[in-house]
């Protein structure tokens, strides 16, 4: 070897960089793109390598793992089939604003674009599914395009970034260029300090309201667990109500009487009826998604409106608010806190009384309310009586998607931040299996459990021989109903009764297939049995699927039908018949 | 808030990193979003700091304009993003090149109103013409229509390039 020429190669390179930026874990798969990374993780020691069964998982795991632990996911897959696989966990990062680097490998430059062996327009797929994508196209780029990656991921409000890496690059030798600090990026400028005297106006408008409501999501978890922190304190400061999305809970404690449970389709009817009669709504790190509006012309018709978020581009998207405020959640309720603190507002407490007994009078439907008899398990009633076991133990939940998704969300209380991951904006059956692994290798100690539906499971069923493989004592709850469950729910409400194709035909025996992964299968459809298959599953330290056949009729209520107002929630079964779903909201998914 | 607000058009001004993909992000994010392109140009305009400008022509609501330039800022390459049309006084030009096929009176009509267009004659023969007209859109289009009657053969347009007026730097 000549003298002047660098010994380090583009992979080595890459772990270095990964390295440098803190990354402990890995989740990816093998191909022929990417030998030569393997061949460096092989070489090395600090970084460890989870070889997942499906690239799709590896995205979902690396999501699990971001979301419980606050860092940047990391996945690594190989080209063409390996980079589509990961593209619907990519969007789900996407949608969810989850910190994500994903590196492709892709064909040599010189084979780029001549339809080669494994090669897919890997940048021009997961353009819009990411929140940004490289090339890397020569080796002298690639340390500084990895540390700019990271710092795009994770910065302003996050999400997921490819880096796209040719064998060759990977295999040409260059020297090595560490991260440098403070980042500055020539053009990704996110703004985090929120405008200070807009602040103040905050606390100006709280200081006036009479029926205020505070409506917060994942923003607030996304800040940081401080900011979770500051905005329990700020709330209790205020006394004011508040609720969270699907994908805030756990920003403020469930048990706290002034949280109202989550808003939206199938949100608590106290906090629906707040959001719709409140006069001033605060909203901290939530978007106005069609989910938790309903029908537009219809949200929240007599509130101001102020929204703080780090997206400008989330701001006056959906609704248009009278008090736009760009800024990291973190730092509003900071200086939130400190103007409450300094200026000592005196609010209208005889109207908050009359709130609140307002408020109050809506709890009294009890619109969570169910009937458990001896014979069938209620899903809510198996969910109620899982909280009941694990709410003093440091316990992590993720889910897949559906009703089972929505129950989790109503019935299990989230205490804290960083310990509830679920699929919001995409919506993907077959994310809480992999999350639960992605969460299980980053808290080997703690309880993980995925609640899940057997529709959903079944879509990524392989995993089992990665928590096998690592021994990841990660807990599957299925609630069993024999149906998707969802999708027969909408079809009863909305198709009349026409249950086409969701009917779970030839589903596996739950416990075999454990058994036949190395793991333990339990399996209960008496609520007799419930509690002691409940301990059971806590008690092994192994993977455990506990399949709990459930009532396969049940449906998730409350229930805001597409296209309506929140005044408007179905509260039960019987409830259903004197409000049919207008023509509008059926076209609406 | 409501659809039936009144949509307009505004000419906005994006700077750019010159790098591969780019024209397909701000391409991609205006299809995938459901957003009009009524015209867009693109060139290096910066060799040393490698920026290129990107001039859309776009038209929507003004929560729509709004959404347009946040989700534009909001791409990493991006560096600026001008709404010109809010932003007070500024110009728009475009230049088109028009082949006019025939001969007679047609030809000496197509010629006069070259004229008062003030549009350069850059290929002749004996039976056609190609004229090079600069203006603001109306302007160009009218030339085009009138020409429509005296032989309009083929027409190429560069699309609208946009500055404010005044000293001030995008």
């Amino acid at each position: 070897m000549k003298p002047e020429e660098p010994a380090t190669t583009g992979a080595d390179l890459l772990v270095k960089a990964l390295i440098d930026e803190e990354v402990e874990v890995v989740f990816g798969y093998p191909g022929g793109a990417v030998l030569p990374i393997y061949d460096s993780i092989f070489k090395q020691n600090q970084l460890r390598h989870i070889l997942v069964r499906h690239e799709q998982a590896a995205v979902h795991a690396a999501e699990g793992y971001a979301r419980s632990t606050g860092k940047v996911g990391v996945v690594l897959v190989t080209s063409g089939p390996g980079a589509t696989n990961a593209v619907t966990g990519l969007t789900d990062a996407l949608m969810d604003s989850i910190p994500i680097v994903c590196l492709t490998g892709q064909v040599p430059t010189h084979l780029i674009g001549n339809d080669a062996f494994q090669e897919a327009d890997t940048t021009g797929i997961t353009r819009p599914c990411t929140k940004h994508n490289y090339l890397v196209k020569s080796v002298d780029k690639l340390a500084r395009t990895v540390h700019e990656a990271f710092y795009v991921a994770r910065s302003g409000r996050p999400g997921p970034v490819v880096i796209d890496l040719p064998k060759d690059v990977l295999m040409n030798k260059h020297e090595y260029s560490a991260p440098q600090k403070p980042v500055e990026h020539k053009s990704y400028k996110p703004i985090t300090k929120p405008d200070r005297n807009q602040l103040h106006q905050v606390v100006e408008l709280m200081a006036k309201a009479k029926r205020p409501v505070f409506y917060t999501g994942g923003g607030v978890i996304n800040a940081g667990p401080k900011a979770s922190q500051l905005l329990t304190q700020f709330v209790r400061m205020t006394g004011f109500p508040i609720t969270n999305t699907l994908m805030g809970l756990g920003s403020f404690p469930a048990s706290d009487p002034q949280f109202l449970g989550m808003l939206g389709m199938h949100g608590t009817y106290e906090a629906n009826l707040a959001m719709y009669h409140c006069d001033l709504l605060i909203n901290i790190g939530a978007r106005f998604d069609d989910r938790i509006t309903g029908k537009i012309a219809e949200f929240s018709p007599k509130s101001t409106k102020i929204h703080i978020d780090i997206d400008p581009s989330s701001i006056n998207k959906n609704v248009r608010v009278d008090l736009p405020i760009v800024g990291d959640a973190r730092r509003a309720l900071k200086g939130l806190v400190d103007i409450w603190q300094k200026r000592q507002p005196k609010i209208d407490l005889k109207a908050q009384k009359a709130w609140w007994a307002q408020i109050d009078g809506w709890r009294q439907r009890k619109c969570l309310a169910y009937k458990q008899g001896s014979e069938i398990i209620k899903p809510q009633y198996a969910l109620e009586r899982l909280y009941h076991h694990i709410k003093d133990r440091e316990h992590y939940i993720t889910t897949e998607v559906g009703q089972h998704q929505m129950w989790a969300a109503q019935f299990l209380k989230f205490e804290k931040p960083n310990h509830w991951m679920t699929s919001g904006g995409l919506g993907t059956m077959g994310y809480g299996f992999p999350a639960a692994m992605g969460v299980q290798i980053a808290h080997p100690d703690a309880l993980v459990i995925d609640v899940a539906g057997e529709a959903s499971i079944m879509m990524n069923i392989q995993e089992l021989s990665t928590v096998a493989q690592y021994r990841l004592p990660v807990k599957i709850f299925i609630l069993n109903n024999q149906y998707m469950g969802m999708v027969r729910q909408w079809q009863e409400l909305l198709h009349g009764g026409r249950y086409s194709e969701s009917y779970m035909e030839s589903l596996p025996d739950f416990v075999r297939l454990a058994e036949a992964f190395g793991a333990v299968g339990l399996r209960t459809d008496k609520p007799s049995e419930l509690d002691g298959v409940i301990e059971e599953m806590i008690r092994i330290k192994k993977p455990v699927i506990v399949d709990i056949g459930v009532d396969r009729a049940e449906n998730c209520f409350p229930m805001i039908p597409s296209g309506a107002a929140h005044y408007d929630m179905l509260l039960g079964p019987d409830d259903r018949a004197a409000k049919p779903v207008s023509e509008e909201g059926m076209v609406l998914v | 808030m409501s659809n039936r607000e009144l949509t307009s058009s505004h000419t906005i001004s994006v700077l750019v990193d010159n790098e591969p993909g780019i024209l397909a992000r701000v391409v991609g994010l205006f299809s995938g979003r459901g957003y009009n392109i009524e015209s867009l140009t693109v060139a290096e305009v910066n060799a040393a700091e490698n920026l290129s400008r990107i001039t859309i022509v776009t038209a929507g609501t003004p929560m729509v304009i709004e959404q347009i330039k946040a989700q534009l800022d909001r791409l990493v390459p991006v560096h600026r993003v001008h709404d010109l049309t809010m932003e007070g006084p500024h110009i728009e030009r475009e230049l088109a090149l028009i082949k006019v096929k025939g001969t007679g009176e047609k030809r000496v009509e197509a010629l006069r109103l070259a004229d008062v267009f003030r549009a350069k004659v850059i290929d002749a023969k004996n039976d056609s013409f190609v004229f090079e007209v600069t203006g603001n859109t109306d302007k160009v289009d009218t030339f085009i229509n009138l020409m429509g009657a005296l032989g309009l053969v083929d027409v190429g347009r560069t699309g609208i390039v946009a500055m404010t007026r005044g000293g001030e730097a995008l």
